[in-house]
């Protein structure tokens, strides 16, 4: 089995599924992170008992959420080894110290603070377990600045020499960490997974309200997730346009490919909306398209000249089609978000927010949009980087460790079953959370009583009535 | 640099550190995944569940620090390591998976909770065992050529790496054992008494067994272990074997709370002070050295930067959560 396959392309394919489904956890994990501390800071501050019920809520979907994140995770960190041995070898001095980074500041606090965070509430009382939610919030910002940091680098290298073994030296690590995509991505990344968790939630809230529409914590989670809709996917557009002009600046093959631009045009280039990008034949086949408005977005000149493929090396194309149609699928829910954000500002102005109920299914249908969008900007930009891991300088053929395609074609086959199995019954799981109406009361991950006030030390009692920490 | 360190050696001692912490650590963990199937359904297993929720998260990090922290400061031994041991690496990430996800599955779904203590000690053993077949294919050694690995996708498994793994299984189950006397009562820890006398027993003959075949793997070993005068030096390390053992069991037959644990913390140090002795300076024995394999200068500098500040930043809040949740464990759960 598997020996007609290419032993590159099968590591391609595990790498792009592993980390696509790695990808939905964090992407759901950060924006939900913050949305708990959030959520509980307002219920220290205002003591309303609905947002410390909703911190309940969505802690149990957390806690999920962050198990499967960090198990798909480890996957990842070793199979730059496992199966892109040479990789590792050239590009490690240089990302290899950012993912370090990664772990020291980030991941260890993550799951330092976690256990408080999900079992602590009754041992260490209000404000020192609010510290805890807040580390790991902060936490999950840190392991998005290092990783976006490394992924950057691959796109834009910068700040390296090569030496005679052929591996990228660090020689100047400010050039490298912030390399010219990185605060773009980091941006455009960070938003995307905002957006996702309001999404989430949004719908989530909207699911309540279409059966109950006086439910507190339903309208609560509905109203905060819009108004945050209604402020990011807006800013998201306007960072996604400046990500989009600092591609063009230095991965203009990418942007070729997004456009499904085959033809050099000297005097303006169009924007192709549909069309099929044959790769073989070098063209665009059935394309509708508006002249002259590529050239408008990217150079903001109609006439501005666009270089398209026919400038370019055809061994030096990345798969055009999967880059041009993702593309237009991330900016196509982009462009619904956008609506969802005016249709719920317009029931908000009119006072309609919890019984509109078009308004609620529309909520609803676009619950998990985010995840599309976001694995369709993924695929836009590593894609769209390739036939490069590190981009005009390493191929992806010259990368891969020396496996055969059997070896790998079988860890690619155990993968996809395994993770079938697991993460589908953790995505069941979580939507049985999600389906059961937040109410008065919420139970946390911890059963709401203290675990026996702890049989050879007495402290937690005595931290808790300290901390008054009977209230939940 | 002072004392004849220089950075490579450094950089192979934190990442031993890192491989001892997460050892002990996940050790203890994994080690109560391969219990399970001996401790009765219902307090018993929910209680050892229990002692080890809040804390397993932070114990696996290690795992990914050793893997970042080997591709940073060994990016060469990394990618030799990983591809030449492809199976096993793919075996033990699956399984980890199991493992994991059990935590919060097993307390989220009642009905197939059987399912998924089954996924928990399953994923726990694979996961072991796939972790001393690593090591003992490392230390049997690994065929390269230049910068690539050049032997075939099944050279790991031989009689060695799987004693190795077998080791490895029984060595975890004493480090749960342990851990679960020091964090239960009652019926549970009488139960962790009685297993972790077998397992101490078994972890000793592991021990002797491992050790006994290793200076026969390759000369160099056996010339590290026994030409004089360094077996002066070597020679400390069985004797210390011989006196954590002493010290163990008669623990266990005073039923001592924390003795018990420390004396198994104890060996396994010495197993990897052992370990050391044969693969030092080598880390894809038996021709890449720390110094081959080594990063520039540049990214380990870097690095050790982040290292000298964090490390002890993560062991002191570490330590504060396992403070948080220090005593007995209830079995009516965190959950």
């Amino acid at each position: 089995m598997f020996e007609a396959f290419d032993a590159v392309f099968l590591a391609r394919l595990q790498f792009a599924f592993t980390v696509s489904f790695h990808f939905i956890f964090p992407s759901f994990s950060i924006g939900l992170a913050s949305y708990l501390a959030v959520l509980e800071a307002l219920w220290l501050w205002t003591g309303r008992s609905v947002y410390l019920d909703l911190f309940k809520y969505w802690l149990k979907i957390f806690a999920l959420t962050f198990g499967m994140g960090v198990v798909s995770g480890i996957v990842m960190s070793y199979q730059f080894g496992t199966n892109w041995s040479v990789f590792s070898d050239k590009a490690g001095p240089v990302i290899g110290p950012l993912m370090a980074y990664e772990v020291l500041t980030a991941f260890f606090l993550e799951a330092g603070f976690l256990g408080v965070m999900l079992f602590g509430m009754n041992r260490v009382g209000k404000s020192l377990h609010f510290v805890a939610t807040l580390a790991v919030a902060v936490g999950t910002f840190i392991s998005a600045f290092w990783i976006l940091s490394a992924n950057s680098w691959m796109q834009t290298p910068t700040g390296h020499l090569i030496n005679a073994a052929g591996q990228f030296v660090p020689n100047d690590w400010w050039a490298i960490i912030f390399n010219p995509s990185f605060p773009y991505r980091l941006v455009h990344t960070v938003f995307a997974a905002y957006l996702t968790t309001a999404l989430v939630v949004g719908g989530v809230g909207a699911w309540h309200l279409l059966r109950e529409r006086t439910n507190e914590g339903a309208r609560v989670m509905f109203s905060m997730a819009m108004g945050m809709i209604t402020v990011v996917a807006p800013l998201q557009i306007f960072a996604g346009d400046q990500h989009g002009l600092n591609t063009l600046e230095h991965q203009p093959v990418k942007v070729m490919a997004m456009e499904g631009h085959f033809k050099n045009y000297p005097d303006g280039a169009p924007l192709v909306l549909f069309g099929w990008p044959d790769q073989a034949a070098g063209e665009m086949k059935y394309s509708v398209e508006i002249p002259k408005a590529s050239s408008l977005i990217l150079k903001h000149a109609w006439d501005a000249p666009l270089k398209g493929f026919e400038s370019v090396d055809r061994k030096d194309w990345p798969p055009i089609a999967i880059v041009f149609w993702a593309f237009r699928i991330m900016v196509g829910l982009g462009m619904l978000m956008l609506a969802l954000a005016a249709f719920s500002l317009l029931a908000r102005v009119r006072k309609r927010l919890y019984d509109w109920t078009l308004l609620h299914r529309f909520a609803v249908a676009m619950g998990p949009a985010g995840f599309v969008a976001v694995i369709a900007g993924w695929v836009t930009t590593e894609v769209g980087r390739q036939p490069f891991t590190v981009y005009g300088l390493l191929r992806t053929v010259d990368s891969a460790s020396p496996l055969a395609a059997p070896a790998v074609g079988a860890s690619l086959l155990a993968f996809v079953v395994v993770y079938f199995i697991v993460f589908g019954a953790g995505v069941y799981y979580i939507l049985k959370l999600m389906s059961h109406s937040p109410h008065r009361g919420e139970e946390g991950p911890q059963r709401d009583h203290p675990v026996r006030a702890a049989g050879i030390t007495p402290g937690p009692a005595v931290a808790e009535s300290i901390a008054g920490g009977k209230e939940v | 640099m002072p004392f004849g360190l220089d950075l490579p050696t450094i950089w192979a001692f934190i990442i031993a550190f890192a491989i001892f912490a997460y050892v002990v650590m996940d050790g203890f963990d994994l080690g109560i995944g391969i219990l399970f199937p001996v401790l009765p359904v219902g307090r018993e297993r929910d209680s050892a569940m229990n002692s080890i929720a809040p804390v397993w998260d932070g114990n696996e990090t290690w795992l990914v620090l050793g893997g970042g922290g080997l591709m940073a400061a060994f990016p060469l031994a990394y990618g030799m390591i990983l591809s030449a041991l492809y199976a096993p690496i793919i075996a033990m990430l699956l399984a980890l998976i199991f493992r994991g996800v059990a935590f919060e599955f097993r307390w989220r779904d009642p009905g197939h909770r059987a399912a998924w203590d089954f996924a928990f000690s399953l994923g726990s053993i694979v996961a072991t065992f796939a972790q001393g077949v690593t090591l003992g294919a490392l230390l049997q050694g690994i065929a390269v050529e230049g910068r690539n690995y050049v032997g075939g996708w099944f050279d790991w498994l031989t009689p060695f790496s799987i004693l190795v793994g077998l080791s490895l299984v029984i060595g975890y189950a004493l480090l749960g054992a342990t851990w679960l006397i020091m964090k239960s009562e009652g019926s549970l820890q009488a139960r962790c008494y009685r297993l972790a006398f077998g397992l101490g027993i078994g972890v000793i003959l592991a021990m002797a067994a491992v050790s006994a075949a290793t200076p026969f793997l390759r000369d160099a070993y056996w010339q590290r272990w026994f030409a004089w005068p360094q077996v002066l030096f070597t020679a400390q390390v069985p004797l210390l074997v011989a006196i954590a053992t002493v010290v163990f069991f008669w623990s266990l037959k005073r039923l001592h709370h924390y003795t018990p644990f420390l004396a198994a913390l104890g060996l396994f140090a010495l197993g990897l002070i052992g370990l050391g002795i044969s693969l030092f300076p080598y880390v894809v024995p038996p021709v890449i050295s720390i110094w081959d394999a080594a990063a520039p200068d540049s990214s380990l500098k870097f690095m050790l930067v982040g290292a000298v500040i964090m490390v002890p930043i993560i062991l002191a809040y570490t330590g504060y959560s396992y403070w948080v949740f220090r005593g007995k464990t209830g079995h009516e759960g965190y959950h």
